[in-house]
C-alpha cells in the first residue's frame, strides 16, 4: 500500500500539516498523532484542507492523543478515522514507506 | 589522556584523538605516532597534509572508500588501494591517519 | 572488491533551518552513515530546509560548527541527487543562485563534473517521496 504520513505537530505553529498535505499522493494515509490531533476539530482554520484531502486520501487520528487534549469525538470532522494504539502499528504494517513531518 | 610534545601534554580523548582540533601541529602527528610505535615518513605526510586539507574544506573527516579514491587521482593509482594505505597505517588508513592529522574520529568508522 | 549491489532507495528529506535545532547537524550524519553502507541515497530540501543549502553561512560567532561546507562532499559519498523545492525557494524569497553550488565527479565519465542538485515542483517532490523504499525525515 501507499505511504503513511504522520504527523505531530499543531498546524497553527509549524507548516508541517500544511505541507504533508501538498506533499502526500492520492490513497495514501495521513495519521495525526500529539499535537497535530488539534487539526481536527471542527470549524478549525484548517478544516477545510482536511475536508478536500479526504476526498482522495485516508485521514486518521490518535484516539489517546485526543483524549488527552480534551477533544471530544463528536466534536471532529467527519470522516477522520480514529485509532488506538494497536490501530497505529496496524496502520505502519499496512503500507510500504513511512514519512514523518516533524 | 593526553600525548607529550615537547615538555607539554595535548590534550586527546579515550582513543587518542585530539580534544582541541586548534591543538595540531607536525609535531604532535609525530609523538602521536611515536606511541604507536610508528615513524613517519614522507609518504605518510602526503596522506596526512590530504586529510588535513579535506577536512579544511568539508568540515568532516573522508571515509577509507572516499580516502583511497581521492589519494588515487592526487597521487596515482599505485598509491589509490587500500593495501598502500594499510601499509602505511596499519590500524587502518582512516583511524590511524585522521588521529595523526589531528581530525574528529570518521563517521561510519568503527 | 565487487560489492553487493544497493538494495534500497533512501531518501533523507530536510525540512528545519539549519541552526536553530540539531535536525540538520543530525541530517546530515545519518546521510554520511548511509552512504557508508552503500546505499542508493538522495536528499531533498524543502519549505526551511532550503536554507541549509544558502551559501556564505558563517557560525563562527555562533559557536557552532559550518556543517554547510559538508554538502560540497556529498559526491565523495555517492550521492548523485540532491533535489530542492523550487517553490520553498520562491516563499523565502530565494532563487537558484542563492544556494551553494554542489557537484559530483562522474568515475565513469573521466571524472567530468556534474550537477547534483535537482530543481523540483512539490508534485514532482510528491512522487519522488512517493518512490522511494526508505524515508528519512528532519
Amino acid at each position: 500500500m501507499a505511504m503513511l504520513h504522520i504527523v505531530n505537530q499543531s498546524p497553527f505553529e509549524r507548516d508541517s500539516l500544511a505541507s504533508c498535505l501538498t506533499l502526500s499522493l492520492p490513497g495514501a494515509g495521513i495519521l495525526l498523532i500529539e499535537d497535530a490531533v488539534v487539526a481536527v476539530r471542527t470549524g478549525s482554520r484548517v478544516a477545510e484542507d482536511l475536508l478536500a484531502a479526504m476526498t482522495d486520501r485516508h485521514i486518521y487520528a490518535l484516539g489517546p492523543d485526543l483524549d488527552a487534549r480534551g477533544i471530544a469525538r463528536d466534536t471532529i470532522l467527519p470522516g477522520i478515522r480514529c485509532v488506538d494504539y494497536a490501530g497505529f502499528v496496524q496502520l505502519t504494517t499496512e503500507h510500504n514507506t513511512l514519512q514523518s513531518w516533524l | 589522556m593526553g600525548v607529550e610534545v615537547n615538555g607539554h601534554t595535548v590534550e586527546t580523548d579515550e582513543e587518542g584523538y585530539l580534544v582541541k582540533l586548534d591543538d595540531w601541529n607536525p609535531e604532535v602527528a609525530k609523538a602521536m605516532a611515536a606511541l604507536e610505535a610508528l615513524t613517519l615518513t614522507e609518504p605518510h605526510w602526503e596522506v596526512l597534509h590530504f586529510l588535513r586539507g579535506y577536512y579544511d574544506e568539508y568540515q568532516i573527516a573522508p571515509t577509507v572508500r572516499v580516502l583511497t579514491k581521492a589519494i588515487g587521482r592526487k597521487l596515482g593509482p599505485d598509491k589509490g588501494n587500500s593495501k598502500y594505505l594499510y601499509g602505511l597505517f596499519p590500524k587502518g588508513p582512516a583511524k590511524q591517519a585522521c588521529k595523526y592529522a589531528g581530525l574528529p574520529k570518521p563517521t561510519g568508522c568503527r | 572488491m565487487p560489492s553487493s549491489p544497493p538494495t534500497k532507495r533512501f531518501l533523507c528529506v530536510n525540512r528545519k533551518a539549519p541552526h536553530g535545532t540539531g535536525y540538520a547537524a543530525e541530517a546530515l550524519e545519518a546521510v554520511l552513515m548511509t552512504a557508508a553502507f552503500d546505499q542508493r541515497l538522495s536528499l531533498a530540501f524543502l519549505d526551511d530546509g532550503v536554507y541549509q543549502l544558502v551559501q556564505g553561512q558563517d557560525t563562527s560567532d555562533i559557536g557552532l560548527k559550518h556543517f554547510s561546507a559538508t554538502f560540497k562532499a556529498l559526491g565523495d559519498f555517492d550521492v548523485r541527487t540532491v533535489y530542492v523545492d523550487v517553490e520553498s525557494l520562491e516563499a523565502r524569497g530565494l532563487t537558484p543562485s542563492d544556494l551553494l553550488p554542489l557537484h559530483y565527479e562522474d568515475e565513469a565519465d573521466d571524472w567530468a563534473v556534474k550537477d547534483l542538485i535537482q530543481w523540483v515542483t512539490r508534485a514532482q517532490l510528491a512522487e519522488i517521496m512517493d518512490a522511494q523504499d526508505v524515508v528519512l525525515s528532519f
